[in-house]
């Protein structure tokens, strides 16, 4: 019986051209779609709106009539469909077929910029990005002037802030109404609080941390707590300085040269630092370091085998700490319920999410409460809680209704955007969680080793 | 196109936000799970929210005769929900509210786009199940699969969407609302109409709200895999199982081509050279009973060569199922044009079945893995094809017009559980005769006389 065995066709990688570069390509990933629906299951903005274009067998159906003619990229409802899509792979994970949707997606916004250019907002910006340098001293301007547009919000121990009363007023359709709650941009980046390479005695392995945007800008704090840890464990740690943005929004919105231009640079940056192994604290900067960068870069004789290299060297820091050093288990104690959201990017693209809950319950004092659906998308998807603010609201409710009923006090996530969306949305929905990278109670576990002596 | 008029006239009765009119929204109302069918865009999606917005959608559509074409979730194997003349098509999805779970009648109420396992989910806590288990049960709604009348993996037990249905309200074709049936078990006032609605493919009114019959769920359960040399001894264990009188929840069959492309797939340690394999399930409320279940079909299993698998945790249970549930998925890897057929036998003729699937395979030189309900002879032949190649495709129709002529010369039906719709109408005079077309006609006629309602499933369009 004749046996046609096109998977290995389907998912093969492309020689030259790739599917950011040349729609047609995508066709065969369109065609292995049997449209069964079960893709209706699992997606959040469907989910929300019940709306067949929102999920991934209806926006697939629109690829179809995209690549047939029938539909036109211009259409500016095909615009609005293809960023209504948070991208968080959830569909892929229950498709029998095994369709790489993020590919088709992000191949057709690629397609709509070439078409049509970048709106001018995001040509700012993503213009900004490529150069380190502007980007840098603009988030520190930011962050100087943000008492301008924002106010403290007084929580103990936390650097958090909400809009003021005229920016809430003509920026709540944006979701950035007075009931915002926010971390603070700092006006000291992680990367300017720590030298380039930070040595331990008697060092056991060397190995480089991408710390990203928002752990640099948002998130310093967890930074050091990584540091801390990587000391505690022994390895000496490279942080170096010309490395710039992940480039996942960049390429998130179809912006294929910027986001090539990243990865080169950030590939020549690791390259510089002689070390074995990259390590990262957010899901987003490691699936472009896993995945995205030697796809991006497939066509490329001198970064492409570079990515390919590096793609089996990025390591989540609980993985980094479970499988390459062995870490040492904590012996502080951390008195905390606290329950484990599974950010997309972590789970289900680099397929972590055993790694961190270990972490946790490995840590003294720790009760660790299970919500009912951990791995279901928080409702950020990057830039999406902007663009569309109440779809990303009403997943971002269901997320909080969940955690809700766990009991926890403390929701910790592996991923800053997650933790950014969540400590919003527990302020609105919830009972004021406390909201953590996981990462952080394993560093605040060492630190209590030494107070309790 | 519809007249604006009209359109603006839909705007008013269910709200603007709830009519879509893109071309971008409507295209992906085109289609459903069906392989293979033609695609017709509609002119315009209404989404209703109450039983008094359905009514005047379809009085709108009496006067100006208009096609609607009610959908659930999109999800049935028969391309019932395609909107063939354009026309308007009316989703359920927000209607979507369990409106009550009654334990003490065993008993729920909802409207017809809850999804089946959000209805299972809210009536677990009181230790109750709705039996009816479509491979779609995350997605699909209760209202489609009602009127389609779904099947499933443990129809052999417990029986098939049809057994729990207790009553109904539904939106007639010339606007009038009915209900009938209600929370009692027994009820035999006026004809039998939910068994009328049921299965009716959304032909002949629209489902509104549906109460539907809870099982107190099983506590306990045995599985077990038996792999075979020979398709007959497979076969022989399923008659052997019936006749040792043990009814099981689960009697699942694959043929050969499908284990192959499951192990290639999944790799789950599946016997490659296995002719075919059973994944049973035997369960109940007594374990002792379960457990006296379970023993009588390993013996029947030993008697006829099998080699057995029995799972003794849920995790091992799990991994039996993977093989079960691979199936569909590694057989969809083999082509981009995936046909799963629901041809169905008498429980005896399974052998005969599955060989004769392996052969009209050969014959017609396509590939055909074949999987199924072995226990209620529900076999789901899968054809998997390249739908650019015409000269397969044509290959690909001549094999499934002989499946279905061969399930019927065994005494069989063409479908076990995915429905006529348009996929399978061509065939339907073989099976019922003219007489029973002429029938299908009157009572079609009856209830919508001018082919409002899905038009062109089941019955043919008036004039075609």
């Amino acid at each position: 019986m004749p046996t046609k065995t096109t998977t290995t066709t389907t998912h093969a990688p492309q020689k030259g051209k790739t599917f950011y570069d040349d729609l047609n390509l995508i066709r065969k990933e369109l065609d292995t779609c049997m449209k069964c629906g079960n893709c209706m299951a699992v997606c959040p903005v469907y989910g929300v709106t019940t709306v067949e274009a929102g999920v991934a067998r209806g926006k697939i159906a629109i690829a179809e009539a995209v690549l047939s003619g029938e539909l036109s990229l211009d259409d500016p409802h095909v615009y609005e469909m293809l960023f209504n899509c948070l991208v968080c792979k959830s569909c892929m994970q229950n498709c029998p077929t095994k369709i790489n949707f993020d590919r088709i997606m992000l191949a057709i916004r690629a397609a709509l910029v070439r078409k049509n250019g970048l709106f001018w907002l995001k040509k700012m910006i993503f213009g900004m990005l490529k150069n380190p340098k502007l980007f840098d001293a603009g988030m520190k301007v930011g962050a100087a002037l943000s008492g301008i547009a924002f106010r403290d919000y007084k929580v103990k121990n936390e650097k958090l802030v909400s809009p003021r009363a005229p920016f809430a007023f003509v920026s709540g359709r944006l979701g950035l109404d007075a009931d915002k709650v926010m971390p603070e941009l700092t006006i000291t980046p992680f990367r300017d609080r720590v030298a380039e390479v930070v040595t331990v005695e008697h060092h056991r392995i060397k190995a480089a941390f991408f710390p990203g945007c928002s752990i640099n800008y948002f998130y310093p704090d967890t930074g050091m707590d990584i540091i801390e840890i990587l000391k505690e464990n022994s390895v000496e740690i490279h942080i170096p300085k010309d490395q710039n943005c992940c480039g996942v929004a960049v390429f998130a919105h179809g912006d294929v040269e910027s986001a090539r231009m990243l990865a080169r640079n950030n590939i020549d940056a690791m390259e510089q630092a002689g070390v074995e192994y990259i390590i990262i604290g957010c899901g987003s900067c490691g699936g472009c370091w896993q995945h995205d960068y030697k796809e991006l870069l497939r066509g490329d004789a001198v970064y492409g085998p570079m990515a390919e290299y590096w793609s089996k060297r990025i390591f989540e820091i609980s993985v980094f700490l479970l499988d390459v050093v062995k870490y040492r288990k904590p012996r502080g104690k951390v008195d905390a319920v606290v329950t484990y959201h599974d950010s997309c990017h972590l789970k289900k693209t680099m397929k972590v999410f055993n790694e961190p809950r270990e972490i946790l319950k490995n840590i003294p004092g720790v009760t660790f409460k299970e919500m009912s659906k951990p791995d279901a998308c928080c409702g950020m998807g990057g830039t999406y809680i902007l663009t569309h603010y109440e779809t990303g609201a009403e997943i971002g409710k269901k997320k909080i209704q969940d955690i809700n009923s766990t009991g926890a006090g403390i929701i910790t996530t592996g991923c800053p955007g997650c933790v950014m969306q969540l400590l919003d949305f527990s302020h609105r929905y919830g009972n004021a969680q406390k909201v953590r990278h996981y990462i952080s109670l394993l560093a605040e576990s060492y630190r209590n080793e030494k107070e309790d002596i | 196109m519809l007249d604006k008029a009209v359109v603006e006239k839909l705007k008013e009765i269910v709200g603007k936000k709830n009519v879509l009119t893109q071309k971008v929204d409507v295209i992906t109302y085109s289609y459903d799970a069906t392989a293979d069918m033609p695609r017709q865009v509609p002119d315009i999606v209404v989404m209703p929210s109450t039983t008094e917005e359905v009514r005047k959608i379809v009085n709108l559509a009496c006067i100006h005769n208009i096609a609607l074409y009610p959908r659930g979730a999109g999800t049935n194997l028969s391309g019932g929900c395609i909107p063939l003349k354009q026309g308007v098509v009316v989703s359920f999805q927000h209607m979507n509210k369990i409106l009550e779970v009654d334990p003490e009648n065993l008993a729920a109420v909802v409207q017809p786009g809850v999804v089946i396992q959000d209805l299972n989910n809210a009536v677990a806590q009181y230790g109750l199940i709705y039996p009816p288990d479509p491979g779609t049960v995350t997605t699909a709604t209760m209202g489609g699969s009602v009127a389609e009348n779904s099947g499933g993996l443990r129809g052999l037990k417990y029986g098939v969407t049809k057994h729990y249905v207790m009553g109904m309200e539904v939106v007639l074709a010339n606007g009038n609302k009915v209900r009938f049936g209600g929370k009692t078990v027994k009820n035999v006032t006026a004809y039998d109409f939910s068994n009328l609605f049921v299965g009716s493919e959304g032909t002949l009114g629209f489902i509104t709200e549906i109460t539907a019959k809870l099982i107190p769920a099983p506590k306990y359960r045995r599985t077990m895999m038996a792999t075979y040399k020979t398709v007959e001894d497979a076969g022989n264990t399923v008659a052997g199982i019936i006749a040792a009188q043990v009814i099981p929840a689960t009697l699942e069959i694959m043929d050969n081509m499908t284990i192959k492309t499951v192990e290639d797939y999944a790799k789950v340690g599946l016997p490659t050279d296995a002719a075919a394999l059973l994944l049973i399930e035997v369960d109940g409320m007594a374990e002792l009973v379960v457990l006296q279940e379970a023993e009588a079909v390993q013996k029947v299993v030993k008697n006829n060569r099998g080699d057995l698998n029995v799972a003794t945790s849920d995790a091992e249970r799990d991994k039996l199922w993977s093989a079960r549930r691979a199936a569909l998925p590694a057989l969809a890897q083999l082509g981009n044009c995936v046909i799963i057929e629901d041809a169905t036998v008498p429980r005896s003729k399974i052998t005969n079945m599955l060989m004769a699937c392996a052969n009209i395979g050969e014959k017609y030189n396509v590939t055909i893995g074949t999987f199924g309900h072995a226990g209620d002879g529900n076999l789901h032949p899968t054809i998997l094809a390249d739908k650019n190649n015409k000269d397969e495709m044509d290959r690909v129709h001549k094999a499934v017009d002989e499946i279905f002529a061969t399930a019927l010369s065994f005494g069989g039906t063409l479908s076990g559980e995915h429905g006529i719709g348009i996929a399978k109408m061509k065939y339907l005079g073989d099976e019922i005769g003219q007489n029973g077309l002429d029938l299908m006609k009157s009572i079609k006629e009856a209830l919508d006389p001018n082919y409002i309602i899905n038009p062109g499933k089941m019955v043919p369009s008036k004039g075609a």
